[in-house]
């Protein structure tokens, strides 16, 4: 299958403190990414490997340093971009972001989920429209009339995705956005996630901590110092646990626990995927091989 | 305990008060403000008290409530009747004590002055404060005041600023006490000692609140910025309210009980 490259990085360097006279390290270094469209790629990295660097430079909150990206054929580095292009990059690119708190801007749900469509200049009966389809997207229509102090932070994180689908954009970049959320808080704006990749064929980049999220993903790119660390499949991925720790990261528990043993010297066979009863199918069988002799 | 702030006074409900259209009631509460100071005579106050009442009752408001909001005027209410009554000389003496003399003319005026600042009160937090969220009271404002745009008045900016302060006062309540008990954890004392040791003890607080405030504008402000706001231009809104029948309906009865204000004061 032949899809198109929705986001292409071409070799971007992004630093920081400009104008220091000192040269600092980089905070994405000559990175190159291309991004399918209606794919679903997880992010992971430790803290300042340049991921939430590279989330920003994707909607023009940042500028890079050298280097060119183009979405969706338009190149956003052009440095005669008008407000207008600007404007329609950041519609097309949609943000959540890691406090659902600090996003919300009104004191009412649905006018909060209007904000994005208001700024847009859309007709008022088609704001209204798009609010409420997108509150029934994220299951929040029994609160439109509630007030954001009133909700969970599950609640309140999927108010900020409703604000975001309002504007339709073609890609949502999460950047952290269930980090601050307890597990069934995580569950539900994960639910919501998968869901807007696979029935509205919306761009996902998740950018996150957590293993078991990145498991979900079509693709999973692993970052470190501002560069690409590996990139794949998320078996491909983690199946390198000894690379995911050398960047600071944890491989999931099942990969982890077969990781250790092989390491002991078991002979365990690496599992065929990363599914939970893949990898205890290669446990038992090790187990009863072993014991039978 | 910080919790219990409520923002306002403001009772969600259904009656005719709460369905107006915010700018409407803005122009109800200045013309009511005008038939209040209209009325003179007699005649004219007990019908500024029976619109009150009136009022009252349309807004499905208890009166236990609206009565339970006069008690910070009490005192205003009760030096401004002893003023009138002790100061006012009249013709008709009724009592004469000692130094104190009280003529009829000053308890009438007391009485109407109570009953003037009372139906003041309660007239405007009945059509305005009470009855109007926060947040429809900005709206109104801001489409009221949107002619000012002209003379570049930042109507929009400040009708946003308003709405994103309500929006983050609970937030912040919330973060005031969670800074609080994580003071008091380490030790912090802010109930006993001097009013100045407890605002020294305060310091503490306002400093982490205020850094963290700093951090939610910045986070804020780019979540806007990636939510395409550039200001208020080229911006539409979601509820655009078109007066009903009803809203001019309610202001004509407003300008007819001034006018009938006016004649009733010519007949006292």
């Amino acid at each position: 299958m032949n899809k198109k490259q929705f986001i292409q990085i071409k070799n971007v360097t992004f630093s920081y403190d400009e104008g220091t006279g000192q040269l600092p390290s980089p905070a994405i270094n000559h990175l190159s990414l291309d991004i399918e469209e209606g794919s679903f790629v997880a992010v992971l990295g430790h803290n300042g490997s340049g991921k939430s660097t590279l989330a920003k430079l994707l909607n023009l909150i940042l500028t890079p340093t050298s280097g060119e990206i183009y979405i969706d054929g338009t190149r956003i580095t052009d440095p005669d971009l008008s407000d207008e292009d600007v404007l329609n990059i950041r519609k097309n690119i949609g943000m959540v972001f890691q406090n659902p708190d600090n996003q919300l801007v009104a004191t009412i749900v649905e006018e909060d989920v209007a904000f994005g469509p208001e700024n847009l200049g859309l007709e008022p009966s088609e704001i209204r429209r798009r609010v409420n389809s997108a509150l029934e997207t994220v299951g929040m229509s029994d609160f439109k009339r509630h007030s954001p102090h009133q909700l969970s932070g599950g609640q309140k994180q999927r108010i900020a995705i409703a604000g975001i689908i309002a504007m339709m954009p073609k890609c949502i970049v999460f950047d952290e956005s269930t980090a601050m959320l307890d597990p069934s808080g995580r569950r539900e704006v994960m639910d919501t996630i998968l869901r807007l990749n696979r029935e509205q064929n919306i761009t996902i980049i998740h950018i996150t901590h957590y293993m078991n999220e990145a498991m979900l993903a079509d693709r999973v790119v692993v970052m470190n110092e501002g560069n690409l660390l590996i990139d794949g499949t998320p078996y491909d991925v983690f199946k390198n646990v000894d690379l995911i720790k050398s960047a600071g990261l944890d491989s999931p528990q099942q990969f982890d626990i077969i990781y250790e043993l092989r390491r002991k010297g078991h002979d365990i066979k690496m599992p065929e995927s990363l599914k939970t009863e893949d990898c205890a199918k290669v446990v038992y069988d090790y187990y009863k091989r072993t014991t039978k002799d | 305990m910080i919790k219990d702030i409520t923002l306002g006074q403001f009772f969600p409900g259904n009656s005719l008060l709460h369905r107006l259209d915010p700018r409407i009631k803005i122009i109800l509460t200045i013309l009511f403000i005008a038939i209040v100071f209209l009325a003179k005579s007699t005649l004219s106050y007990l019908l500024v008290l029976a619109f009150t009442i009136a009022l009252i009752i349309i807004s499905g408001i208890s009166f236990k409530t609206v009565l339970k909001s006069l008690k910070p005027i009490v005192f205003v209410l009760i030096i401004t009747s002893a003023l009138n009554i002790f100061w006012t000389v009249g013709d008709d003496l009724i009592f004469s004590f000692w130094i104190i003399d009280i003529y009829a003319e000053g308890v009438n005026f007391a009485i109407l002055m109570v009953l003037r600042i009372t139906s003041l009160l309660i007239g405007t937090s009945v059509l305005l404060t009470y009855t109007t969220s926060p947040i429809m009271l900005t709206d109104g404002l801001e489409r009221l005041l949107a002619p000012l745009k002209a003379i570049k008045v930042p109507v929009h900016e400040f009708s946003l600023m308003m709405t994103i302060a309500l929006r983050f006062i609970p937030t912040l309540i919330e973060e005031t006490d969670k800074i609080m008990s994580a003071q008091k954890a380490r030790g912090a004392d802010f109930t006993t000692g001097s009013i100045i040791s407890r605002a020294k003890a305060l310091i503490p607080v306002l400093i982490p609140l205020f850094i963290s405030s700093f951090r939610r504008a910045d986070e804020l402000a780019t979540a806007m910025e990636c939510r395409c706001y550039h200001g208020g231009d080229g911006r539409t809104k979601m509820n655009t309210p078109h007066l009903k029948v009803i809203d001019i309906l309610t202001v004509s009865v407003f300008i007819v009980i001034c006018v009938i204000i006016v004649m009733l004061n010519r007949f006292a």
